[in-house]
């Protein structure tokens, strides 16, 4: 637009971009940084305070976030290969059904969550919170593999089925290299959720060792009465962002994509 | 790193009816079908029916964490108008929920259109912007509690080296407005790129000949931005607001990692006056019973914007 004449645009932009910057170096520098100049010090703080994290928290993280992508990843594949290539009773009906977790947040069913799991003997149990998390993901992943599998030539199922695969082998051998950037998508969003995910393991994890990594990164200010230790937080922030950021630098093509089906018709 | 846009895959359709299929072949089909949508319908069943359900049966008796939950219709509700707590976080939470969307739609917008063309520069731009989007929302919200904090963070240095504040200042718990303004911040940062994002894939869905037209009929720059923009952006933005809108009545992350829900009690929002019921107060109850509420709220505000939606595709 010319009201952002060719200055404009660059001082503008070029601030805004600085100020959206800035947290982010800085809480990398302020990991870094130690009485006596740069060092690891902060991180060791991390790991070996008494409020700090450990290697377990990081397990649980990762157990999480498997078998959230795994189980996602799975149902997912299923439910979009169903709404994608088949008619059966009900399938509209499943559909929108699906399609209204996302007018019904977390927070108000979170609460009903606790008590089911209880019920099912899966409290306090990453099982249980790898459920939770897959259910929330679905709107999103069987939208985006429905459409992944409607775009699939019809042809390349026929010929398989002609050389006589039945539906479960085409599945696996002809739709899913074909479906494959809808999968890294749905994968990735599926990681960083869970990755990143405070609230649901807040209300369904109560034992501290069964603590995933932001819990217990938040646990270390929420815990702490008097004094934080604002350098090991950052180390903290930092350990935590990493992989995302990893994942984002190297796969922002899928993330836009799932963006752009997702928001514009989701 | 670049962006590139995508447009979305071609509109659903239906599969095509087979070639004079026989009964037979058609019932084996949709019953292979129905097996391969059953993991999804057990998942939706089980842990998003089943708990919508509980939520709102949970909500017809008094229900504590441990023993037996006995029903005692309309107390839960009853309750909810003497919660002098909920009193405040229902203010607190509109509060910040109409000042959260007119910054963070105004920002986003502005971000969008500042990057919407190719020129030089404009990859970096929105990778910057958006890149606050890998941070999760919990350890932004740790990080900003760094950023603003006194003991480690630039920003009081730097605001006192110019003469703006002196002394020791809590931006996150020194007053309610701050502990307010702590949070904003940090929400604009975390959520503009994203906001942004999507407003951009509404921008340029409008074809350049609609551009092109208004220019050849003479349309300033701010006419061809009321007149043409605004209305065909008009689903993007009605879509970028319900979830800005839903995300604020919803706040809890913030508040409890940044500023702990006070200065006495001035930024508890509802999704934590909720929290508090279950489990500091054990009275699931009595929280399902505000959770019910609150999802009346959203499913209204939910149908606003279908409604919106609607009024635009006819």
């Amino acid at each position: 637009m010319k009201i952002w004449g060719k200055a404009g645009y660059g001082v503008t932009g070029g601030a805004l971009a600085i100020l959206f910057l800035f947290p982010l170096l800085w809480s990398g520098y302020a990991s870094l940084r130690t009485n006596s100049g740069f060092g690891l010090e902060n991180y060791d703080r991390l790991f070996t305070s008494d409020n700090g994290i450990r290697l377990h928290h990081v397990v649980n993280s990762f157990t999480v976030s498997a078998l959230t992508v795994g189980g996602t990843l799975v149902v997912a594949t299923l439910g979009g290969y169903a709404f994608g290539r088949f008619r059966f009773p009900g399938r509209d009906a499943l559909f929108l059904l699906t399609l209204a977790i996302l007018m019904v947040p977390y927070a108000t069913i979170l609460i009903a969550l606790y008590v089911l799991l209880g019920w099912l003997g899966l409290q306090d149990s990453l099982i249980g919170l790898s459920l939770v998390l897959i259910m929330f993901q679905l709107p999103f992943s069987l939208f985006m593999m429905r459409n992944s599998f409607e775009a699939v030539p019809r042809e390349l199922e026929e010929s398989a089925q002609v050389d006589g695969c039945n539906s479960f082998s085409t599945l696996l051998r002809i739709m899913l290299p074909a479906v494959r950037p809808g999968l890294i998508t749905v994968g990735l969003f599926a990681f960083l959720a869970s990755w990143n995910e405070f609230f649901a393991p807040l209300i369904l994890l109560n034992s501290t060792d069964k603590f995933t990594t932001t819990l217990a990164v938040v646990n270390m200010r929420t815990a702490s009465h008097g004094s934080i230790d604002y350098a090991a937080l950052e180390a903290g922030v930092v350990f935590m962002a990493v992989p995302c950021l990893l994942l984002f630098a190297f796969m922002q093509r899928s993330y836009v994509r799932g963006f752009a089906s997702g928001a514009l018709k989701g | 790193m670049s962006m590139t846009m995508q447009r979305p895959a071609p509109p659903a359709q239906g599969p095509a009816p087979r070639r004079a299929p026989t009964n037979r072949r058609t019932r084996t089909r949709s019953l292979i079908g129905a097996a391969y949508a059953a993991p999804t319908a057990v998942m939706v069943g089980l842990f998003f029916v089943t708990p919508l359900l509980l939520v709102v049966w949970m909500s017809l008796h008094k229900w504590p964490l441990l023993g037996q939950p006995t029903f005692n219709l309309p107390d839960n509700y009853a309750g909810i108008g003497d919660n002098q707590l909920v009193g405040s976080a229902v203010w607190f939470t509109l509060k910040y929920t109409v000042i959260m969307t007119v910054l963070l739609f105004s920002l986003a917008l502005g971000l969008a259109l500042l990057v919407q063309n190719r020129r030089r520069g404009v990859g970096f731009l929105r990778t910057a912007f958006f890149l606050p989007m890998a941070v999760g929302f919990a350890s932004a919200s740790l990080l900003f509690l760094g950023l603003l904090s006194d003991e480690v963070g630039p920003v009081s240095d730097a605001l006192r080296a110019v003469g703006l504040v002196d002394g020791y200042v809590s931006w996150t718990s020194g007053s309610a407005n701050s502990a307010l303004g702590s949070t904003v911040v940090l929400v604009l940062w975390r959520f503009a790129g994203f906001n942004m994002l999507i407003m951009l894939t509404g921008l340029q869905a409008i074809p350049l000949e609609v551009y092109e037209a208004a220019r050849i009929d003479g349309a300033s720059r701010w006419q061809t931005f009321r007149r043409i923009t605004l209305p065909l952006l008009r689903p993007t933005i009605a879509l970028v607001l319900t979830l800005m809108i839903t995300g604020s009545i919803l706040a809890f992350d913030q508040f409890w990692i940044l500023t702990r829900g006070g200065p006495d009690n001035s930024t508890t929002s509802l999704v934590m006056v909720i929290y508090r019921e279950a489990f500091i107060r054990l009275d699931l109850g009595s929280a399902a019973a505000l959770s019910v509420a609150l999802l009346a709220v959203l499913v209204i505000v939910n149908v606003v914007q279908l409604g919106v939606l609607r009024r635009r595709s006819h």
